[in-house]
Parts: C-alpha cells; sequence; structure tokens
C-alpha cells in the first residue's frame, strides 16, 4: 500500500483498487527494481567475500611457503673418534675450536676415502660444507673425557648454503663460487645425501633456541622471545584486565554522567587510536630513564603494552556491559540487591563472553605490537649461554616475537629472511590459538535470557 | 492542582499503609508528577489507571525510588510507608527494596535456575540460616505465587526457560520471597495471554490478604476486577482516586468520565 501512494499516480491508486483487483501474479515496475537492486546488493557481497578469502589463501600460501624452510635444518650424521692425545693437543692450541676442526675434517676425509666416494674432493671442502663444527666437538668432549678414544656419533649442522641448497633456495644455476661454497662442492653434498650422512631433520633448535650472531643463521631459533612475549603477555593481562573491567564497571556503572566523565570517555576513545610507537616513547621516557627499571625487559615492554591494550579492553567491557539488557538490572535492584550486587551477581557474569572476548583480541593485538618494543630496546639481542639463566624472569633482557621477527627480516644474510618467515608462522600460531581460546570461552560463557 | 475529593482523604489519612504529599518528578527538565497526594490503603489493591505517558509508572517507582538508578531524575515532595519518609536521608534504598517489592511489565527472570531466581532475594538479605529453610522459602514463596505444582519437578532447570505467564508468576513469587509489605506492579499482564492473564490476576487477589498491593494497568477491566480502589492519573497529575466502584460508575471528573467510557486516550 504504501508504495502504490508514493508512487506519482498515488492519488488515483484507491479508485483502481476498488475498480479491478489487482493481480499478484503480474510483477510490477517497482517491485522488479526492488528485487534487482535486492540481488545486486547479494551480489556485491559476495564478491567482497570472495576477494577476501583470495587475499587470504594467497597470504597463508606465501607465508607456509617461505616459512617452511625455517623447520627444517640440514645436519651430518658422522661418527668419528678423538683420542686423548688429539684433546690435549687442541686444548694446548690458541685457537682451539680451530684444532678440532682440523681433527675433524682430516677425519671425515679418510672416512670418505674408505667410504669409496668418487668424486674428488679436498679438506677445504669438508670445511665449506660443515659449518663451525669446533666449538660443539670441543664442548662435547669437555662435557664427557670419558668418551675420548672411542667412536662418538656426532649430528652436525650444514652450512647454510648447503641448507639452502637442500630446500631449494639455491640450485646449481644460482650459485656463485665464493670461499662459503663452490659449485664443485655441490657434486660431494649429492653424494653424501646418497650415502645417508647429510640428512634434513626438524628444526628443534629454531623452536627452542635463542637468537644467534649474524655469522650463525641455523643456530638462530625463535624460543627465547617466545618466552620473552610470555613474560610480557603475563603482565599485560594481569594489569590490564582487572584495571581494565574496573575502570569499565565504575564508568558504566557508577559515575554520574556529567562533562567529566564525558572528557573521560572521549580520552580513552582517542587513546585507543593512538600510534603504538607514541606509547612506546611514553614507556621509554617513563620506565626507562624516569623510573630506571631495565632496559628490554619483558616488564617494560608489558607494561607500555598495558597502557596500549587499556582503551580495547575497556571499550570492550562497556560495551558488553551495554548489550547486558537493563531489566536485569531492574530485577536485581527490585528485590532489594545493592548496586554492587546486581552487577557482581548479574550484569558482570552475563557481559563475561563479551569481556573475555574483547581482552583475548586485546591480547593479540599486543602480541602482535612491534614499534614500542624497539624503542625500550627489546630488539637486536643475541642471548649467550641461552638458556642457562637467560630469559628466566619479568626483569633479564629479553627480546619478543615480532622484534625478533623483525630483527631477522633487517639481517642480510637470506637464511635469516627464511628464519623471519618461519618466525611470523610461529607467530600466527599463537593468535591463531588464543583466538580459539577467545570461541570456546564465549560458548562456555554464554548464557541466554 | 489536586482535583480529589477532600472527604475521601481525610477519612484514610488514620490507618494508611502508604501516604504521598506534594511528589513532584522531574526528568531534566520534564515535570513528570505534578502535586500529587495520594494515601494507599493496607492490605488492598489499588490501581493507577490513565492514557500513556501520564506519569503512572514514574509514580510508582518513586514508591521503591527506582527512579533514583536514573541521573537525571529529581523527587520532590514527601512519601510515607508507615508513618516514615522513605526519601530521608537515614533510609538505605537497598532496605526499602526488600521492604516494597517490585514485578515490572516485562517477565524478567534471572538466567538462572527456578530454584535459584527465588532463592536470591532471601539470599542476599540472609533471610535463611541454612538450606532447609532456603528451600521452605522458595516452596512457600512459589506456592503462594501459585506456581509450585508447575514448577516443583523442574526447579533446577533454568526461569527463561518457562512460558510468559510462568515467568511472571516466577517475578511475583521471587517479590514475595523477601516478604515484602507492599508489591508494586507496572503492567504486570500486558505481556500476557488472557488465561495467563486471568491466573495472575486470580493471585493478585489472593496475595492481597497479606501485602499492600499497588498496581499500573491499561485495562479498565482488570481495575474493576482486581482493585478496591483506583487512581486516575492525567498528564501527571492526580485527576481522582476513590474506591474502584465509584470512579467506574460515578465519576467526580469530567476526564475520568471521557476516559474510562473511551472518548479520550
Ligand atoms: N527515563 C526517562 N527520561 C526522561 N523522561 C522520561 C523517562 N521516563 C519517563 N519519562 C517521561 O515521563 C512521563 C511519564 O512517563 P511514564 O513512563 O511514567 O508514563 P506511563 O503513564 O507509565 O505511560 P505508559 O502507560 O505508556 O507506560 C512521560 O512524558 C515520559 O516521556
Ligand atoms: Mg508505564
Amino acid at each position: 500500500m504504501t508504495d502504490a501512494t508514493l508512487s506519482p499516480d498515488g492519488a488515483k491508486a484507491p479508485e483502481k483498487t476498488s475498480a479491478q483487483p489487482r493481480s499478484l501474479y503480474a510483477t510490477d515496475e517497482l517491485t522488479k527494481k526492488r528485487n534487482a537492486s535486492e540481488k545486486r546488493f547479494q551480489a556485491y557481497g559476495i564478491a567482497a567475500i570472495g576477494a577476501g578469502l583470495f587475499f587470504l589463501v594467497v597470504l597463508a600460501y606465501s607465508i607456509i611457503s617461505e616459512g617452511i624452510p625455517a623447520f627444517t635444518r640440514t645436519v651430518l650424521t658422522v661418527e668419528f673418534t678423538v683420542t686423548q692425545e688429539q684433546f690435549d693437543d687442541a686444548e694446548s692450541q690458541l685457537f682451539k675450536t680451530r684444532a678440532y676442526e682440523v681433527v675433524f675434517t682430516e677425519a671425515m676425509s679418510t672416512q670418505f676415502q674408505q667410504k669409496n666416494i668418487q668424486v674428488p674432493f679436498d679438506v677445504a671442502a669438508i670445511e665449506r660444507i660443515v659449518g663451525k663444527p669446533g666449538s660443539t666437538i670441543r664442548e662435547f668432549y669437555r662435557a664427557n673425557p670419558d668418551q675420548l678414544g672411542q667412536p662418538v656419533a656426532f649430528e652436525l649442522a650444514a652450512s647454510s648454503r648447503v641448507d639452502g641448497y637442500m630446500n631449494g633456495r639455491l640450485t646449481r644455476d644460482n650459485i656463485t663460487d665464493s670461499r662459503f661454497l663452490q659449485k664443485s662442492d655441490l657434486d660431494l653434498v649429492d653424494v653424501l645425501v646418497e650415502s645417508g650422512i647429510i640428512q634434513t631433520v626438524f628444526n628443534w633448535p629454531f623452536i627452542t633456541g635463542a637468537d644467534s650472531g649474524v655469522d650463525n643463521p641455523g643456530g638462530a631459533g625463535i624460543g627465547a622471545s617466545v618466552v620473552g612475549s610470555f613474560f610480557m603477555m603475563l603482565v599485560v593481562l594481569f594489569l590490564s584486565l582487572p584495571i581494565g573491567v574496573a575502570a569499565s564497571i565504575y564508568l558504566e556503572e557508577f559515575a554520574p554522567q556529567n562533562k567529566f566523565t564525558d572528557l573521560i570517555e572521549v580520552n580513552i576513545s582517542n587513546l585507543a587510536a593512538v600510534p603504538s610507537i607514541v606509547f612506546g616513547i611514553l614507556g621509554l621516557a617513563v620506565f626507562i630513564q624516569f623510573m630506571h627499571l631495565p632496559q628490554s625487559a619483558p616488564i617494560v615492554g608489558g607494561l607500555v603494552l598495558t597502557l596500549m591494550t587499556l582503551p580495547t579492553i575497556i571499550i570492550s567491557t562497556r560495551a558488553s556491559l551495554k548489550a547486558v539488557p537493563p531489566s536485569i538490572r531492574d530485577a536485581a535492584l527490585g528485590v532489594g540487591a545493592s548496586k554492587m550486587q546486581a552487577v557482581f551477581h548479574h550484569v558482570l557474569p552475563l557481559a563475561m563472553p563479551g569481556i573475555l572476548t574483547g581482552t583475548i583480541i586485546g591480547l593479540a593485538q599486543a602480541l602482535g605490537e612491534t614499534a614500542p618494543l624497539l624503542l625500550i630496546g627489546m630488539v637486536g639481542f643475541v642471548a649467550r649461554g641461552y638458556p642457562d639463566g637467560f630469559v628466566s624472569g619479568f626483569m633479564d633482557p629479553n627480546s619478543a616475537m615480532p622484534a625478533q621477527i623483525y630483527t631477522w627480516a633487517a639481517r642480510s644474510d637470506f637464511a635469516f629472511y627464511e628464519k623471519a618467515w618461519g618466525g611470523i608462522i610461529v607467530l600466527l600460531i599463537f593468535l591463531l590459538s588464543m583466538n580459539i581460546l577467545a570461541i570456546i570461552l564465549r560458548r562456555r560463557f554464554e548464557r541466554r535470557w | 492542582m489536586n482535583d480529589m475529593p477532600k472527604i475521601e482523604q481525610a477519612t484514610d489519612m488514620t490507618d494508611s499503609k502508604i501516604s504521598a504529599n506534594k511528589v513532584q518528578v522531574y526528568y531534566g527538565d520534564t515535570h513528570a508528577i505534578k502535586d500529587v497526594d495520594i494515601e494507599i490503603q493496607p492490605r488492598s489493591v489499588t490501581a493507577f489507571i490513565g492514557p500513556s505517558g501520564c506519569g503512572k509508572s514514574t509514580f510508582l517507582r518513586t514508591i521503591n525510588r527506582m527512579n533514583d538508578t536514573l541521573d537525571i531524575c529529581r523527587v520532590k515532595g514527601s512519601i510515607q510507608i508507615d508513618g516514615e519518609d522513605i526519601y530521608d536521608p537515614k533510609v538505605d534504598p537497598v532496605q526499602l527494596r526488600a521492604k516494597v517489592g517490585m514485578v515490572f511489565q516485562k517477565p524478567n527472570p534471572f538466567p538462572k535456575s527456578i530454584y535459584d531466581n527465588v532463592a536470591y532475594g532471601p539470599r542476599i538479605h540472609g533471610l535463611a540460616r541454612n538450606r532447609a529453610e532456603l528451600d521452605d522459602i522458595v516452596a512457600s514463596s512459589l506456592q503462594k505465587a501459585g506456581l509450585w505444582e508447575e514448577a516443583k519437578d523442574r526447579l533446577d532447570e533454568p526461569g527463561t526457560g518457562m512460558s510468559g505467564g510462568q515467568q511472571q508468576r516466577l517475578c511475583i513469587a521471587r517479590a514475595i520471597a523477601v516478604s515484602p509489605e507492599v508489591i508494586l506492579m507496572d503492567e504486570p499482564c500486558s505481556a500476557l495471554d488472557p488465561i495467563a492473564t486471568a491466573k495472575v490476576e486470580e493471585l493478585i487477589d489472593e496475595l492481597r490478604e497479606n501485602y499492600t498491593i499497588v498496581i499500573v494497568t491499561h485495562s479498565m477491566q482488570q481495575a474493576a476486577r482486581v482493585s478496591q480502589r483506583t487512581a486516575f492519573f492525567h498528564l501527571g497529575i492526580l485527576v481522582e482516586e476513590g474506591p474502584t466502584q465509584d470512579i467506574f460508575t460515578n465519576p467526580v471528573d469530567k476526564r475520568t468520565q471521557d476516559y474510562i467510557t473511551g472518548r479520550f486516550g
């Protein structure tokens, strides 16, 4: 009816209806137009979702294909013997690890000859294939002197070029001869792969290890920075959840509506939009330069990220408190509950799923934040002596996952670039599990009314 | 401003449960209730009628200070219950609301079990010393609300899973459980079908023996069926108050007459 009166001949419409009934089978012009625009809108929607999915698939594919090599590593499994004399001799030299390497490469070259390896090779080639095994070997024998004189099976990391050759980053076509690797070495590598000496194994050190120096991409791991991120998230959770929820409950349920609370409200919304680097420089000035908290420590990172997360948590908590029907508050007040009882017994439980979701989203945001960490020095950090005595607490210097990824991506060796992608996969796995946790909590706490 | 017959008021003065004197309610700049004087009798049902927006709910909510929860709402004048001014600074609204219960227009059970719905009030007021006493209070409240037969086998099920009429009686049981002296009801049947309405009306009639009941209703028939006295509000003014019989058969004011005969609204 409304349509009829809105049409130009609306005035005449009532007469027409009384004269002859309109058929429902014939679709009129306006309805046709309306249906067409509805269809068009649905098509836009489907196209938008399709485009979104496409980008998601491209992104996921490129992350996984670039990052997977970081999870594998190339090792040489060899067995050889260091005698007591060789040990004493090496320990007496100036460059001790170098001395072990000499012993090792010589032993290998005799081993390979015995194994009837036909490809021509020299000691230098073995050196180029194995990274720098000296310190590994030395540490082993210093810890287990009783093993001297009998054969020991070693699993030694191959050099980063060989690793690149194994995972397809380097090929015979794009390799250039250098002091790191020569084309002719690849023949030896191929033979060693065939005889099972060179193997590709899962890279546990990447998951559990700490960052290494720029010259040793093979040894770099993300484990230490995962621990760093974990400590920071603990700080963020235990500060921002209680403070944020208390602030929102007060603002939403108790605070009087006046200019002052309006001002606070506007400022909270503005804070949510402040670039994170601003929080970073604030943390540098207040926590490190003024309060003299240790640089690069998870506690400082956690404090800075707490400042950043608070507005997110406050906004989402207030939204979920607002979404609780006022009739529930009335019901509680009506039987003589105090305001606080009404809030804590009835409103808060109903708002819980929303609060938890908001908190976890805030935490996830904080977990992926890099810029403020650059300013407080949680970046470019190389752990020595990990895991003993390192990254053990809130006060020890450490890195965080995104900062670690940034560090790796900025290094020149291509192997680090791979590590960066691998780090992103680890970070995404954490974010994904946090989101799943949010969904599970939401399901558990959700109650209908 | 008050057109209420003065003779009525004088005779009731002595034993009234609630007495309001020159009550004004403002929402910000809106003057929603103007100069209302009324005496409400104990152990009886008083109905508030009047066109939409005339201030029935507003006035009802001043009786248990539910309006305190609205920042913009201000109340002036005095309302006394048993001779005590409920707006006195010494009065804690929480205690007042335990004495003056409320049932709302839309059934609003807590999203908890039927048992917990009824037990919530007694729990927070410490009315039961142990579980057995609490069980007794829940059972007797449900019985008084006429819901016991339907609810006794499903006390652990959510109150929100009941029918609308059952939910409203559950809300009445919840209000009764804290042993109030006055029960305020704001259009308690407006969301119910005729059969559920009849049950609630029957219940109100029974409750009259022990409680002072004030009910807001849009149904003239309902006011006539359940109430002993009726008050007619119009544009924030209490136009006329008296025995229900008289208001419906022999109204003094022209506006009351127009309203009950359906000539405006
Ligand atoms: N929260 C509020 N804020 C501002 N004004 C309000 C508020 N509640 C009610 N009012 C105003 O007060 C006046 C009385 O409202 P009230 O709800 O008491 O009417 P009512 O008689 O209960 O109407 P109905 O029969 O439709 O429920 C109305 O003019 C209304 O606009
Ligand atoms: Mg109303």
